[in-house]
C-alpha cells in the first residue's frame, strides 16, 4: 500500500473538492454615533441655526449647490437612497424626472414639495426630524431643490405638528435672514423660496397627488396618474413629491459621499433609516440605524426587548399600519430592510415597527386598523369606500366571533376585490393587514367563532343570530343559518 | 350663498307634508362623526358677522402671498385654519363664507374643504379641546383605559360630549404621529405624552383650574429617546466639515 500512496501524493494532487473561502458573513446595525445623519433626533441640542451650523449644517451649501443639478443627482443614484415614506422607489431617478431633455423651455414655475403629513399609525421619524433637526429638512430643500431644478420648496406638514411646524418655520426665517435661502441661496446665485403649508387632518394626504390637490386647496382627493406630478403637478406645473427623510439626508450624503452612505446595508437596500418602535416593548423609542439590522437585534439593543421576554412575541408589524403582520417565527430571522421584509411577505414601509406581545388581541388590533381606514378613506374609488366599511362591520364581528368560517374567506375575496381597483394605495392598505392577520392568525379566528356558536347557537352570514330570526317570515334561504360547515382539512 | 339657499329651499321641500306617508320601513337615523350639512341655528347661521381682526388679517395676507397670484384658492386651509382660532376653536358657516370672499371663490368650494378635512370644527366646542388617540399602536399601550379615564373624569360625558360647564371637549381621534410616546392626547395644540390613568387626571385637572401644564411626555423622558438610557447619539456630535469629504471639509 505504501508505495502506491507515494505515487499518488508525489505525482499530482487532486484539486477537485477545493471549497473556497466564502465570503465573511457581514453584520448589519450597530451604527456608530459619527455616522448618524440626525444628530438632535432627542432635542438635547439647540435647533435654532447657531446649533445647526455647530452640528455641521449649511457648511459649504454653497459649493454643493455650484456643483450643479447632475453631480447631485449622480451622487443620490450612487448612493443608493431610496424613497423613505414608503414606497421606496429610488430618488436620484425620481429627481431625475425633472430634468428631461428640453426642460429649459419650459417657462412654467417648477416645484418641490416636502411629504411632511406623517399619519400612518406607527409612523413617528419625521416629527422628530422637523423639532430637533429642522435646519437639515430646509437645507435638503435647497439642494434637492438645485437637483430637480425648482423654484421654490413647500413643506406641507400635517396639521396636528403645532410645534414642529413652528420649528420648521422658525428654521425657514433664519435662514432667510443668513441668505441662505432667498433670491441668492448661500450666495450661490440660485433663487430659492422654501414655504410651511399646515394641513388640516387628513391621513390620505399622504398620498402625493392628494397632497398636491390639498396643496391647491381642495379636498385630498388622489388623482389618476398619468399625468405624473413631474409633468402636471403643484398648480399644473412639474412636481416632485418626497418626504421629510429623503429629503433631509441628501445634504449630508453630498458632504460626506455617495461611497460612505452606500457602504451601510445589503445591495439595493444601502443607507441608514430612522426606525420608530412602538408598541409592547420595554422602551419604545425612535432610533437612527443601519438598514438591514435584523429585527429582534433592533428590538433588543434601542428598546429594551419585548415586554416579558422574547417568547412572549405574538407578531410585529413592521412597517407601519398598511403592511401585513409577521409571526414571531418570521421576526426572529427578517432584516429591517425593503428585499428582507418583501420575501418574508411584508414591507419595510416606513420603518415603523408595532410590537404585540401576547397578552394581545390580534383580531381587535387589526380590526381598529379597520376602522382607521374606514374612517380615512377619502370616498372618492367605490372600491374603498363601501369596501372599507364593510371590512370594519366584518372585521367587528370577528372580534367577538360573530360570524360564519365561510366569512373568513368572502372577507379575504372582499380586500382581493379593493386592493388595486382604486386610484391610490389606500384601498390596498386597508386590504393588506386583514390578509397579513387571516394568513398568519387564522386559527385563531375561527376558534372564536366556534367558540360564539358554542354558546350562542348558529349565526347567519351578517351577524344576525339563527335564534334571533323569526322563520315564519319571508326570510331568504341563502343566509346560510343551517350550513354545516365542511370538516377541516388535513394537510398531507 | 346661492348654496346656503340651495339648502336652505331643499329644507323647506322636505317640511311640506307628504301625503299619506306610510311608514313602512323605519330606521333609525344614522349619525356620522359630523353631518355633512348645514343647518341654521341661532349660533351658527350666515347672519352672524365674521371678520379677521387686524393681526389675523396681516397674517392672512402673507399667507396668500406664499402661493401664486392666480391660485390664491390654495391659502383655503390655512385661512380657515386662522379663522377657527379666531372664532373660539369652531368653523362657523361664517367663517367659511368669510374665507370665500377673502379668496374669490365661491362659498361652496370652502365648504367642501370644511367638511373633508377632520380637523374643522363645524360645531362649537369647549374651551379645552381634549383629542385622544385610540389607534392601534396607542391601543396596544393602554389608550382605551385613557380614553374612560378622560371620559369619567370629566363627569361621565362620551366621546364627542363637551362638558356642561363648557370647559372641556373629548373626541376620539386616529393616529396622531406620536407612536412611541403612547398613549397620548392632545389638548389644543399640545400633545401629552406617555400617559398613565394618573397622569391624565393630573393634566386635566391642571387645565380646570386655568393652569397649563408642561406638555410633552409625561415619564420624565425628553422626548421618544430610550427611557431607560440613551442608545445612541452618546456621544458629542461631528461639528462643520467632521467626517465629509475632501472639498467639504
Amino acid at each position: 500500500m505504501l508505495p502506491v500512496r507515494r505515487a499518488f501524493s508525489t505525482s499530482a494532487r487532486r484539486a477537485l473538492a477545493t471549497v473556497q473561502d466564502a465570503p465573511p458573513v457581514r453584520h448589519y446595525g450597530g451604527l456608530k454615533d459619527q455616522d448618524r445623519i440626525f444628530t438632535n433626533l432627542y432635542c438635547r441640542h439647540d435647533h435654532g441655526i447657531k446649533g445647526a451650523q455647530a452640528r455641521g449644517d449649511w457648511h459649504k451649501t454653497k459649493e454643493i449647490l455650484l456643483k450643479g443639478d447632475n453631480w447631485i443627482i449622480q451622487t443620490m443614484k450612487d448612493s443608493g437612497l431610496r424613497g423613505r415614506g414608503g414606497a421606496g422607489f429610488p430618488s436620484g431617478l425620481k429627481w431625475s424626472f425633472m430634468n428631461k431633455p428640453g426642460w429649459e423651455n419650459d417657462k412654467r414655475p417648477r416645484y418641490l414639495v416636502v411629504n411632511a403629513d406623517e399619519g400612518e399609525p406607527g409612523t413617528c421619524k419625521d416629527r422628530e426630524i422637523m423639532r430637533g433637526d429642522p435646519h437639515k429638512l430646509v437645507e435638503g430643500c435647497l439642494v434637492a431643490g438645485r437637483a430637480m431644478n425648482a423654484t421654490a420648496a413647500y413643506i406641507y406638514i400635517r396639521g396636528e405638528f403645532y410645534q414642529e411646524a413652528a420649528h420648521v418655520e422658525q428654521a425657514i426665517q433664519e435662514a432667510y435672514k443668513a441668505g441662505l435661502l432667498g433670491k441668492n441661496a448661500c450666495g450661490s446665485g440660485y433663487a430659492f423660496d422654501v414655504y410651511v403649508h399646515r394641513g388640516a387632518g387628513a391621513y390620505i394626504c399622504g398620498e402625493e397627488t392628494a397632497l398636491i390637490e390639498s396643496l391647491e386647496g381642495k379636498q385630498g382627493k388622489p388623482r389618476l396618474k398619468p399625468p405624473f406630478p413631474a409633468d402636471v403637478g403643484l398648480f399644473g406645473c412639474p412636481s416632485t413629491v418626497a418626504n421629510v427623510e429623503t429629503v433631509a439626508v441628501a445634504p449630508t450624503i453630498c458632504r460626506r459621499g455617495s461611497a460612505w452612505f452606500a457602504g451601510f446595508g445589503r445591495e439595493r437596500n444601502q443607507g441608514t433609516k430612522l426606525y420608530c418602535v412602538s408598541g409592547h416593548v420595554n422602551n419604545p423609542a425612535v432610533v437612527e440605524e443601519e438598514m438591514s439590522i435584523p429585527l429582534r437585534e433592533l428590538l433588543e439593543k434601542h428598546c429594551g426587548g419585548i415586554r416579558g421576554g422574547w417568547d412572549n412575541l405574538l407578531g410585529i408589524i413592521p412597517g407601519g399600519s398598511s403592511v401585513p403582520v409577521l409571526p414571531i417565527k418570521a421576526c426572529g430571522e427578517v432584516l429591517m430592510d425593503y428585499d428582507s421584509l418583501k420575501d418574508a411577505g411584508s414591507g419595510l414601509g416606513t420603518g415603523a415597527v408595532i410590537v404585540m406581545d401576547k397578552s394581545t388581541d390580534i383580531v381587535a388590533a387589526i380590526a381598529r386598523l379597520s376602522h382607521f381606514y374606514k374612517h380615512e378613506s377619502c370616498g372618492q374609488c367605490t372600491p374603498c369606500r363601501e369596501g372599507t366599511t364593510w371590512l370594519m362591520r366584518t372585521m367587528d364581528r370577528l372580534v367577538v366571533g360573530r360570524a360564519h368560517h365561510r366569512e373568513i374567506d368572502m372577507l379575504l375575496e372582499l380586500t382581493k376585490q379593493i386592493e388595486g381597483r382604486t386610484i391610490c394605495a389606500l384601498g390596498d392598505a386597508a386590504a393588506w393587514p386583514v390578509q397579513g392577520l387571516m394568513r398568519h392568525f387564522r386559527p385563531e379566528v375561527e376558534a372564536r367563532i366556534d367558540k360564539f356558536r358554542a354558546e350562542h347557537g348558529p349565526v347567519l352570514f351578517g351577524g344576525q343570530l339563527k335564534s334571533e330570526v323569526d322563520f315564519s317570515l319571508a326570510v331568504p334561504d341563502n343566509l346560510g343559518g343551517s350550513l354545516v360547515d365542511a370538516p377541516k382539512q388535513t394537510r398531507v | 350663498m346661492s348654496a346656503v339657499r340651495l339648502a336652505r329651499a331643499c329644507l323647506a321641500a322636505s317640511r311640506r307634508p307628504l301625503p299619506l306617508a306610510r311608514p313602512l320601513h323605519t330606521t333609525a337615523a344614522r349619525s356620522s362623526d359630523a353631518l355633512f350639512v348645514h343647518r341654521d341655528t341661532p349660533y351658527n347661521n350666515p347672519q352672524i358677522p365674521f371678520e379677521f381682526n387686524a393681526e389675523n388679517l396681516k397674517r392672512a395676507q402673507e399667507i396668500i402671498s406664499h402661493y401664486p397670484t392666480q391660485y390664491k384658492k390654495a391659502a383655503t386651509i390655512p385661512l380657515l385654519d386662522l379663522g377657527q382660532r379666531q372664532n373660539k376653536g369652531w368653523t362657523s358657516i361664517s367663517v367659511m363664507n368669510y374665507v370665500a370672499k377673502l379668496l374669490d371663490i365661491p362659498p361652496m368650494r370652502v365648504y367642501e374643504v370644511a367638511t373633508f378635512y377632520t380637523m374643522f370644527n363645524r360645531e362649537p366646542i369647549g374651551q379645552h379641546f381634549v383629542q385622544v388617540c385610540t389607534t392601534t399602536p396607542c391601543m396596544l399601550r393602554g389608550s382605551t383605559e385613557i380614553l374612560n379615564t378622560v371620559c369619567s373624569h370629566l363627569g361621565g360625558i362620551h366621546p364627542g360630549d363637551t362638558t356642561k360647564d363648557g370647559k372641556f371637549t373629548v373626541v376620539e381621534v386616529e393616529c396622531q404621529g406620536a407612536c412611541s410616546n403612547a398613549p397620548m392626547f392632545v389638548v389644543g395644540d399640545d400633545f401629552y405624552e406617555d400617559l398613565t390613568p394618573e397622569s391624565s387626571k393630573k393634566i386635566l385637572d391642571a387645565f380646570a383650574s386655568g393652569k397649563k401644564p408642561k406638555p410633552g411626555p409625561q415619564s420624565g423622558r425628553q422626548t421618544s429617546e430610550n427611557s431607560a438610557g440613551l442608545t445612541a447619539l452618546t456621544s458629542k456630535p461631528p461639528g462643520p466639515g467632521e467626517f465629509c469629504a475632501e472639498e467639504f471639509r
